[in-house]
């Protein structure tokens, strides 16, 4: 594993993958977003934390087309991009997780990867008769799974009210880790789960990164953070409090900057990236995103 | 599970074995969850056996064909009633919206009203079934209304429509198009009298069969049923959804009318008063889950076909038909609550 100080030439010539510049959303008189910045860095986890109201799902939703920005630019790689839906962010490789466990539960595993991007069979079947690839669809969800490392989901035909809480969480992300090609966002992936359960989706996430792909991780969850983040954005009063390291801040003071007892000054911070990415190859474009039956 | 990892290993694995272990009735309720109309099928070749046993005249040819002939209008009716039943909704106007386009293709082909040729009145009946489905599907998604409470409206809407333009009046026998008594034709299979009806009948039930379970429209109408916030954050458009289920409905709901007209010889106003509830009755003892997300289109064939079994039952062993609505009353309440208890299963 590389370290940053042999590879700075390397990192600074990094662009960030998703960049917000000067954010600002209200609703009515509440000010949920003044003036926020942010940047995800190719490769690496970013995890978002911060009080309640602090705006950490507000900006989020500004980058993901959940919400239109009253002000300020959003950029991927370094372009300008507008997005108005989700459905704009999801097309652009931008895909989310969501705490509430959003997959349906009579349906199996692969209907669910697939769900609203079903691929179709060649040919006639295809074109005229409209009928799915079921199979060929369960043998992508399938190779996913295992190029995620989940191990203990075998059989794709499997409804997944059968699962458990962390085996349906493992799926929503095996979904989004399938079509996102560029960033994968996890919001409170893990607060509906136990420990054991837990501790897989943390897996997932460091496979993901392992893969090359950037993430972010909204958590309320300290630990988990410091477990699997390389740079930590401290959200305060609608904007960045502060940008700090796992290795350089302790659990008690990312409180304390959460809560605005610690100042962090600027130069302290680690408003770049720290990670090499890995490259980017193999199963994470396998081409599940190729062609899907719209 | 095997008996011999307990005896290798004690503590977890002992734990594990009794995880893993099921009774009778749990294996009963994880089959019964994958094969939903396992249980109305079952139901249907003892209710045939039983009346096969105690009227003589129960298991003939020419009964079973008169059956399906009694199967025809509700089992084509129950087929858009199990598409709305599987998104999690409920139509109480399917009924009216049938005998309201039976007026319609009676009507606009008989020389005193528009004396259209009768394929193009049948044709427009089918649209005007379209619309009326369209106009439940836009009512509930755009007012976000319960489907039960516009239906509920749309139900009273209809039926005065269908008044207010028939004056009351029958379309006899004689009066009719040839193409609109087409489905009533028999075709006799040695002793076994099919009518087209049962086939169109047929033909509709293997392509809502087919499309529901091979077409990308069929996943998402099971998803919305479902979870319709899970189908909305995968990117599906849940109201377009409803919007196209309501109308495909209400096209089939014209295609039974046509069975109807068919069926009886003729169009009256004042036909398929509980059409609507027997299309439900059929849909539910099917195993079709009225929570939405659950069921199969064979399972509300097999369910019409219990219903009609029962009624032909009685009435050849001699009891009183009060016996039919009793049974089928105790079938909904065990079906909903078997749906219930299947729900509950973990593989």
């Amino acid at each position: 594993m590389s370290t940053p100080t042999d590879t700075s030439s390397a990192l600074s010539r990094l662009t960030p993958v998703l960049e917000g510049i000067g954010l600002v959303k209200t609703y009515g008189r509440v000010v949920a977003l003044d003036g926020a910045d942010f940047a995800l860095y190719p490769g690496e986890v970013l995890a978002v934390i911060g009080d309640n109201g602090a705006g950490k799902s507000s900006m989020i939703k500004a980058m993901s087309g959940a919400e239109i920005p009253d002000q300020g630019t959003v950029r991927m790689d370094g372009q300008e991009v507008n997005f108005t839906r989700p459905s704009e962010a999801r097309a652009a490789g931008i895909e989310t997780v969501y705490q509430s466990l959003a997959v349906a539960p009579a349906l199996d595993i692969a209907s669910n990867m697939f769900l609203g991007r079903e691929e179709r069979k060649p040919g006639l079947l295809g074109s005229v008769f409209r009928m799915l690839d079921g199979s060929g669809m369960r043998n992508k969800a399938k190779e996913q799974m295992t190029s995620l490392g989940i191990g203990t989901l075998q059989n794709m035909g499997q409804a997944v009210e059968t699962l458990s809480g962390g085996q349906r969480q493992a799926v929503s992300v095996a979904r989004a880790a399938a079509f996102g090609h560029k960033v994968i966002i996890l919001d409170e992936p893990t607060a509906a789960l136990g420990v054991r359960e837990s501790a897989q989706v943390l897996q997932l996430i460091k496979n993901l990164r392992d893969k090359g792909m950037p993430v972010i991780l909204i958590s309320h969850n300290m630990p988990q953070v410091f477990e699997v983040a390389d740079r930590i954005h401290v959200q305060r009063l609608g904007r960045r409090g502060a940008v700090i390291t796992p290795q350089s801040v302790s659990i008690t003071d990312v409180v304390a900057i959460m809560t605005g007892a610690l100042q962090v000054p600027i130069e302290e911070q680690t408003l770049g990236p720290v990670r090499v990415p890995a490259t980017q190859e193999g199963p994470i474009k396998s081409g599940l995103e190729e062609a899907s039956a719209g | 599970m095997s008996e011999t990892t307990t005896a290798t290993s004690a503590g977890y694995d002992a734990a594990e074995e009794f995880l893993g272990r099921q009774s009778g009735l749990q294996r009963l309720q994880t089959v019964l969850h994958g094969y939903p109309w396992l249980s109305p099928a079952s139901v249907l070749i003892l209710a045939t056996v039983i009346f096969a046993l105690v009227a003589p005249n129960f298991a003939t040819l020419g009964n079973f064909g008169t059956i399906t002939q009694q199967t025809a209008v509700i089992g084509t009716l129950a087929i858009g009633q199990t598409l709305i039943i599987l998104t999690a909704g409920i139509d109480l106007s399917c009924g009216a919206i049938m005998v309201f386009t039976s007026m319609v293709m009676a009507k606009t082909a008989m020389e005193s009203g528009m004396n259209l040729p009768g394929g193009l009145a049948l044709l427009l009946g089918l649209l005007v079934g379209g619309l009326a489905g369209l106009v439940n599907g836009l009512l509930i998604t755009r007012l976000s209304l319960p489907p039960f409470i516009v239906t509920l409206g749309t139900l009273g809407i209809f039926t005065s429509l269908t008044l207010l333009y028939a004056t009351g009046r029958t379309v006899r026998s004689r009066e009719l198009a040839p193409v609109l008594k087409w489905l009533g034709k028999g075709l006799d299979l040695g002793g076994f009298t099919i009518t087209t009806g049962v086939l169109v009948m047929i033909a509709l039930y293997a392509v809502l069969a087919y499309v529901l379970r091979y077409t990308a429209w069929g996943t998402h109408v099971y998803a919305v049923g479902d979870d319709p916030d899970a189908a909305r954050l995968a990117g599906i458009q849940v109201s377009r959804v409803l919007v196209s289920v309501y109308t495909v409905a209400g096209l089939i709901f014209a295609v039974a009318s046509w069975v109807l007209i068919g069926r009886v010889g003729a169009a009256s106003p004042n036909s398929g008063i509980d059409a609507n509830l027997d299309s439900i009755t059929a849909v539910v003892i099917g195993g079709t889950s009225l929570f939405g997300g659950r069921g199969r289109v064979v399972g509300t064939l097999i369910g019409a076909l219990i219903v009609s079994v029962v009624e032909s039952g009685l009435s050849i062993a001699g009891l009183d038909q009060a016996y039919k609505r009793l049974a089928i009353g105790v079938l909904i309440i065990v079906a909903v609550a078997a749906d219930q208890w299947i729900r509950r299963a973990r593989a």
